[in-house]
């Protein structure tokens, strides 16, 4: 099962080795890890995807829990959480094609960031779910380079007090 | 007043009380070693090597309950002691090691002596710190003191740039360290602890499975109250020994690999195993799935990662250990609970008539086990730290001597590090001036750290030190007669290379040597009775093996060796007796 993880940790050097070796010391695969700094700039938020079973997942999350620089953690709620990524693709498009590749873009409401020669590069936010989407389309022309921020998310505001 | 960062290191250590330092100087370290020359009130013991040091001030903490502290220089100096921290962080033991390193203008640079010592201990210390502000040192110092020794203690270390060391800061000691993501929980969940009484009050056949946290939250009394209230047999783990006394008639051992089988039945058969400050380590447990599954568990620890890690738990208690035996004691005298163990106790008595530890005694020549009673049977009135190797000496020592007391026993746990017991003897020396110590050591093992022999000589420090000689990587070689149809690949050693005795004698030691049963009492005694180190040299039958024994991941009730028979009792079967304990 994939879990979100949202991790509070202070925004010290370091903390992200001692967050990401742990992870690889007790045999976890990140799927992706973003982080960036929080309205509290002495605070860091990271948001971890991990496939992992509920043992395995509560025996990180305690173990996480031990390093001293971090200070809460979610497991998220897929069903009550906002998540978003990022993501460039470098597309091919000989001129011909450009309309069609526009197009894809539209209908995902991405933007069309950059346009070369032979290629048009795509900036596209969204779910996991709608980004695949999109890039399956897009692989019909070839991506020819792809970048990606990892998923960032938040719980929904209904679960704030 | 306006100091330099290392001084302000110094005043911390005094300000946290810190009468010992292990350590060894090096070149960036040495405005630290310069603001320790005439410290008030701090002693530093110059080990022989960083590992040592480490060592040391581990097993001064386990044996006063204060931190041990070393400090040693950057890159190879920091490299030396990697050992020692991974084994403090293994056992749970607070120590704080404070390295030199290289300015901050070269560090990332590969510079002379530098090693990135915080990355390296990020998996074997509970916290580590480069300060890399001077503004920060006694702030630093205070955190690691706090985080090495509350909670469930552990090894935090502090990397200081030279030039960092000669900043300068205005010193005041912060009274209070308050850190947002650490928060040990002490007192236990009072429900939890409600429940857990219940169980014991209603159980036929508890039995109190006690390890290291017990000794570490200082809760021996606690838990002598107890288990003495309700008649609750105990078992203690190699970490736990000392935290109830060998003694005592509801002592039922050691559980585990070279654990006794009266003990290993005992967990087979409880209805309630009560776990204390304990990590169900596959030492202990062997199989898991066989491991106490007739009971109910309760685990009580400080560490809420280590519960249900190893083994699913019906009551978790996540607390300090005193905190939350005495809870659950004062719970059942609320209640009014009564003992009811009398007939279970008399099927663990059974047991442990039936299986004791055993070995063949000789006329010619001296059987390891026999050498580690004697030392038992001549210290028994003497008061005693015991300190161990690791092989089949350190599970000889765990089968044949009695721990007593709390602290008074040092033994590589969850690491196994050979080398450890005579560095450990030294800061257990260290810390208990008035005890007698010794360590139980192997021919291999004290060889890893023999050049502490001049530490102990030149400090006058008497530790004893009884190498089981038995020309073997003993342990190794006993796997490899089981496992490995005999081929005993690197696992020989001269007996005789080096001369113990000599090697003794070439640091100033009293050496002494055993070679046969009736020489034995009188080479112990002189080496007690001497008034410095001393080693003695014991000839041990060269392949007697460790039994009873687990095999690697078999159930703990089918032991290989030892006396035969059954885990189950005749007096289990019997008819009044079932109705008894089982109504
Ligand atoms: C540093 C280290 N290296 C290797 C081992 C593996 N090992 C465990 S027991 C043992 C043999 C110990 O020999 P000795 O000290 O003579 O003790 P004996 O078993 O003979 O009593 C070895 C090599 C270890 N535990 N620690
Ligand atoms: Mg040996």
């Amino acid at each position: 099962m994939k879990h979100t993880l949202s991790v509070l940790v202070e925004n010290k050097p370091g903390v992200l080795t001692r967050v990401a070796s742990l992870f690889a010391r007790r045999g976890f695969n990140i799927d992706s890890l973003a982080v960036g700094i929080t309205e509290d700039p002495t605070l860091s938020r990271m948001t971890i995807v991990v496939a992992a079973d509920e043992t395995a997942l509560e025996q990180v999350t305690k173990q996480l829990h031990k390093l001293i620089n971090v200070i809460k953690i979610q497991d998220l709620d897929p069903k009550d959480m906002i998540d978003r990524e990022l993501v460039l693709y470098k597309v091919n498009a000989a001129p011909e094609r450009r309309h069609e590749i526009i197009e894809i873009a539209n209908v995902f409401r991405a933007k069309i960031v950059d346009v070369g020669k032979n290629s048009l590069t795509i900036e596209a936010t969204g779910t996991s779910d709608k980004l695949a989407a999109m890039e399956d389309l897009l692989r019909a022309y070839g991506i020819k380079e792809l970048a990606r921020t990892g998923k960032i998310a938040l719980a929904r505001g209904s679960r704030d007090a | 007043m306006r100091v330099t960062a290392a001084q302000a290191i110094v005043k911390s250590l005094q300000a946290e009380g810190v009468e010992v330092v292990f350590g060894y100087p090096g070149g960036v370290v040495l405005p630290l070693f310069d603001a320790l020359y005439e410290a008030e009130g701090i002693r530093v013991i110059l080990t022989r090597h960083e590992q040592g040091a480490a060592h040391a001030a581990d097993a001064y903490a386990r044996v006063t309950g204060k931190p041990g502290v070393v400090i040693v220089t950057s890159g190879p100096g920091a490299a030396n002691t990697v050992t020692g921290i991974a084994n403090a962080y293994m056992d749970s033991v607070p120590i704080v090691v404070i390295t030199g390193q290289v300015a901050t203008h070269v560090l990332g640079t590969d510079a002379f002596q530098e090693t990135d010592i915080t990355g390296i201990t990020i998996p074997i210390t509970k916290h580590n710190y480069l300060l890399d502000d001077a503004e920060d040192a006694a702030q630093v110092m205070a955190e690691a003191f706090h985080i090495a020794t509350t909670g469930r203690p552990g090894p935090v270390l502090i990397d200081v740039p030279v030039d960092v060391s000669r900043g300068e800061l205005t010193f005041k000691y912060p009274e209070k360290v308050s850190l947002p993501g650490y928060k040990p929980t002490v007192k236990g969940h009072a429900k939890q602890i409600k429940e857990a009484a219940n169980l014991i009050a209603k159980a036929r056949k508890p039995l109190l499975y006690v390890g290291g946290g017990v000794l570490s939250s200082d809760g021996a009394r606690e838990l002598k109250e107890l288990a003495e209230l309700m008649q609750l047999p105990v078992v203690t783990t190699l970490m736990g020994k000392g935290a109830f006394p060998e003694d005592h008639h509801l002592f039922v051992g050691m559980p585990g690999m070279h654990g006794g089988k009266f003990t290993n039945y005992a967990i087979t058969e409880t209805d309630l195993l009560f776990g204390i400050g304990v990590r169900f380590d596959d030492r202990v447990t062997g199989k898991l799935a066989t491991f106490a599954s007739k009971a109910k568990i309760v685990h009580v620890d400080v560490d809420p990662a280590e519960i249900g890690k190893n083994r699913s738990v019906d009551i978790p208690i996540v607390g300090d250990a005193r905190t939350v035996i005495a809870a659950v004691t004062a719970e059942l005298r609320k209640m009014g609970a009564e003992p009811r163990t009398e007939a279970w106790m008399r099927v663990i008595d059974d047991w442990r008539a039936r299986y004791p530890f055993h070995y063949h005694q000789s006329a010619t020549s001296i059987m390891p086990e026999y050498a580690v009673e004697r030392v038992r049977e001549l210290t028994k009135d003497r008061p005693t730290v015991y300190c161990t190797e690791v092989g089949q000496n350190q599970m000889w020592a765990c089968q044949y001597l009695k721990i007593r007391e709390p602290r008074t026993w040092a033994s590589s746990g969850g690491l196994g590090t050979m080398g450890f017991g005579l560095p450990a003897a030294i800061g257990a020396q260290l810390g208990r001036p008035d005890h007698l110590v010794i360590d139980i050591a192997g021919d291999g093992s004290i060889q890893m750290n023999s050049q502490e022999l001049a530490t102990a000589a030149i400090n006058n420090l008497p530790v004893k030190v009884v190498i089981l000689n038995n020309g073997y990587l003993g342990m190794v070689r006993q796997w490899q007669e089981l496992f490995y149809g005999k081929r005993y690949s690197s696992s020989t050693l001269p007996q005789d290379c080096p001369d113990f005795v000599k090697l003794a004698e070439a640091y100033g030691a009293f050496g002494v040597r055993a070679t046969t049963p009736a020489e034995l009492d009188a080479a112990l005694t002189a080496a007690f009775e001497h008034p410095g180190p001393a080693i003695v040299d014991v000839r041990v039958e060269r392949e007697e093996n460790v039994f009873p024994m687990v095999a690697p991941g078999g159930s703990i009730d089918e032991m290989l060796g030892g006396i035969p028979g059954g885990p189950v009792s005749e007096m289990l079967d019997a008819e009044e007796f079932v109705e008894e304990v089982w109504e």
